[in-house]
């Protein structure tokens, strides 16, 4: 499993080419998240992809090729920061209720909804602590699960930023040896 | 200056330096057309829209600028699919333009609405749609932009309708192309130029891979000086042809599935391989589990994606082959190499005498005979644009290419009925050429439409169908993998000559060697196109040859003596 990140300009149609590469290279992607930056005019994506070393090469090579794609990297190597967030509904009638409350309290997850037959639990993390809790869970009887895939980010100082315009400050230059 | 979207298009164009267009007009382009009409730009009317991009796709790579090609929606636009594919596997600059219903009713399934860019997107390099009059100047100058830098390759601009008829005011100054910035990747690796610089100073046993990106990047005279600077051996991939002369002793010809077996031979024996501009395509290494097992490799390309796609290198040197290069050229110590090279002249051994070439007239007609007596009745001046299939590999092997950009031919793709439409594109770049078709009666009836084309612009190219009847490259491989069973390869074709007649050129048909010769001669006197039908040896197979998949040290010899084989056959 490698970890791409990707900067790409925030219009109609770039996912679909980012995903259409993928296809086209017979990479399977596990999971693709993409929202906007701090910059409403660049998006980042997440790429987690089941391929291996030479095959997120080719992917990041690839990707940067694409004109509307800003920078691609993969980060699998680096010290990352991952997080997953999943809300699951599960059964929880009078009985076992308490009982759910105590694992979702080993899990750091947090109950978001509650109804006479159901709750809502929100859990964020990596994806092995989501899939932890959604073992545990399983036997009171999952109804709905919804996961927003990984974000990732490398940690300290490592930088991972879009590309400026030049006139927009020599700060790039020096965090240009991160980017390499 | 306020234009109309169609004015703006046709303005543009002109101003970006575009003389000629190859294209088909239709409803969602008729605005276009009409300003067409008012403008200084020529266009040239096809016959099909696939005939238009490979027109501009052969303007491109006869003159190293930009080919443009222009269609109406839905059919005109995905008639252009082949054509685009066929530039983007051989990174051909093209623009092609299309007209698309009104921004209003798009995704309506309007009349001839077709997603063009979504079809077409993992075949351009880049694709757009305009919707608004304002925007068309700068997306054109953008697509000239991106189909130009870098690895070239087709860009598609969808013009709407609406577009194309609203009016909006037109400034060049205010259209400059606005790309996207991008992460500025420092290509210099210091580590892997030096260890690059070492393999090439210790190396005792170098060859050059040399490939389409010397050209594309203009590398010629750079690419020669590191040649005889460290005299190396050059073999050449099928689109590298021409970046250094043929007649050149260091030059040992075309590599691969249909390479010389002495360059073939040579590679597994290498102990290190320049590759440059070329990308280790599978018609090149065969398998890549036995692949030149012998040689460090040092591969100098300027699309980091091909870097370790195929072939695992020692070395990557990312970026323009003419700067790496030149870059390289003050670190190399001139070598002899004097072993080596004639290791290599050993290597040659029995081919020489195996060549068709060198054996006498048994009174049949071989393709190979026939281009070999075109290059010498063109003095190898000509530009030659080729097909697909057997035709094409002996072109390779027997027109010898002293000067870039004199091939041209579809290689990534192997598309048919590429070489008549590309041919017509080539002669509108370079007038002053002379300009051969080289094709079979395979390929040449996927597009002899076009022959309509080259009446209707009075334009001189001489076309060779080499005839046999059969589709040859499929035939051959009948032949040698499948028992001979030749199913759907014989070819009824029609009188060629009469053909050609009935479209208004001169056509020949020629069945013995000895007509060859004067008929070129007539025909390259005749100011005017015409069209040689070569009724050539049917069951004539391409040799040497590297079975798909299978090693380049396994290769299928020419026959000792085919001629005296084939001739005594009743």
């Amino acid at each position: 499993m490698q970890t791409l990140v990707a900067y790409v300009e925030n219009k109609p149609g770039v996912l679909n080419r980012v995903s259409s590469l993928a296809r086209r290279l017979a990479i399977n992607i596990d999971s693709l998240t993409v929202g906007p930056t701090e910059n409403e005019e660049i998006a980042r994506m997440t790429i987690v992809a089941h391929t291996d070393e030479r095959g997120a090469h080719r992917l990041e090579a690839s990707l940067e090729k694409l004109v509307d794609v800003l920078l691609a990297e993969n980060i699998s190597d680096r010290a990352l920061l991952e997080r997953d967030l999943a809300l699951i509904k599960v059964s929880a009638d009078q009985q076992n209720r308490p009982h759910l409350m105590e694992l979702i309290k080993v899990f750091r997850a947090r109950v978001v909804d509650v109804a006479p037959e159901s709750l809502i639990i929100e859990v964020s993390g990596t994806a092995d602590k989501i899939d932890g809790l959604l073992e545990v869970l399983r036997p009171f009887g999952v109804l709905e699960m919804a996961r927003s895939g990984r974000i990732s980010m490398t940690r300290g100082n490592d930088l991972l930023r879009p590309p400026a315009a030049p006139s927009q400050g020599s700060e790039i230059e020096s965090s240009g040896a991160s980017v390499q | 200056m306020k234009l109309t979207g169609a004015e703006i298009l046709c303005e543009t164009l002109t101003r970006l330096g575009v003389r000629e267009l190859f294209g088909y007009p239709g409803g969602a382009i008729l605005p276009v057309y009409d300003a067409l009409g008012k403008s200084k730009l020529h266009h040239v009317l096809v016959r099909h829209e696939q005939g238009a991009t490979h027109m501009a796709d052969g303007y491109a790579r006869a003159s190293g600028g930009i080919g443009v090609a222009m269609a109406t929606s839905g059919p005109g636009a995905t008639n252009m699919v082949t054509g685009i594919a066929t530039a983007m596997l051989d990174s051909s600059p093209v623009v092609c333009i299309t007209g698309q219903v009104s921004s209003k009713v798009l995704g309506s399934d309007a009349f001839q609405e077709i997603d063009i860019t979504g079809i077409t997107m993992p075949i351009t390099k880049h694709n757009v749609v305009v919707t608004k009059a304002e925007d068309i100047a700068r997306t054109v100058r953008e697509a000239f932009v991106i189909a130009k830098s870098g690895r070239p390759g087709p860009v598609l601009v969808d013009i709407t309708k609406d577009a194309q008829q609203a009016s909006a005011e037109f400034a060049w100054e205010t259209t400059t192309p606005n790309l996207p910035l991008k992460r500025h990747r420092n290509n210099h690796d210091q580590v892997e130029f030096d260890r690059a610089v070492a393999l090439l100073n210790t190396a005792k046993r170098p060859l050059i891979l040399a490939g389409h990106g010397i050209m594309v990047s203009g590398a010629m005279r750079a690419f020669e000086q590191f040649v005889r600077t460290g005299n190396y051996p050059v073999a050449m991939t099928l689109l590298g042809i021409g970046c250094f002369p043929a007649k050149d002793p260091l030059n040992l010809g075309m590599m691969g599935m249909h390479g010389e077996a002495w360059v073939n031979n040579a590679i597994q024996e290498a102990d290190l391989l320049i590759a440059v501009g070329m990308r280790f395509d599978d018609r090149v290494t065969g398998d890549l589990r036995t692949y030149a097992k012998n040689a460090r490799k040092i591969h100098i390309e300027i699309d980091r994606a091909e870097i370790n796609k195929n072939v695992k290198v020692d070395a990557a040197l990312v970026g323009d082959a003419r700067e790496v290069l030149e870059k390289l050229i003050p670190h190399i110590e001139t070598r002899d190499h004097g072993p080596w090279i004639r290791h290599i002249s050993e290597l040659k051994g029995d081919s020489a005498v195996r060549d068709i070439q060198s054996l006498p007239d048994n009174g049949h007609l071989y393709a190979a005979h026939v281009i070999n007596d075109i290059w010498k009745e063109t003095c190898g001046e000509a530009i030659v644009v080729t097909d697909v299939g057997q035709h094409q590999m002996w072109e390779a092997q027997y027109y010898h290419h002293d000067r870039p950009r004199t091939l041209i031919t579809s290689g990534g793709l192997g598309t048919m009925g590429f070489a008549l439409p590309a041919a017509i594109g080539a002669k509108f770049a370079k007038p002053d050429s002379e300009v051969w078709v080289i094709v079979g009666d395979g390929g040449f009836q996927m597009t002899m439409s076009e022959l309509a084309t080259i009446v209707q612009e009075k334009i001189n190219i001489k076309i060779a169908i080499i005839n046999n009847g059969f589709l040859g490259m499929v035939r051959q491989w009948q032949e040698f993998f499948y028992d001979k069973r030749y199913v759907a390869t014989p070819l009824v074709a029609p009188d060629f000559a009469a053909l050609a007649n009935a479209f208004g050129i001169r056509g020949e048909r020629i069945t013995k060697r000895a007509e060859v010769v004067p008929t070129l001669r007539s025909a390259r006197e005749s100011a005017e196109s015409v069209l040689i039908d070569f009724r050539v040896e049917q069951e004539d197979s391409v040799y040497p040859m590297v079975a798909a998949g299978a090693s380049l040290s396994d290769m299928i010899r020419r026959p000792n003596n085919p001629l005296v084989e084939t001739a005594t056959e009743p």
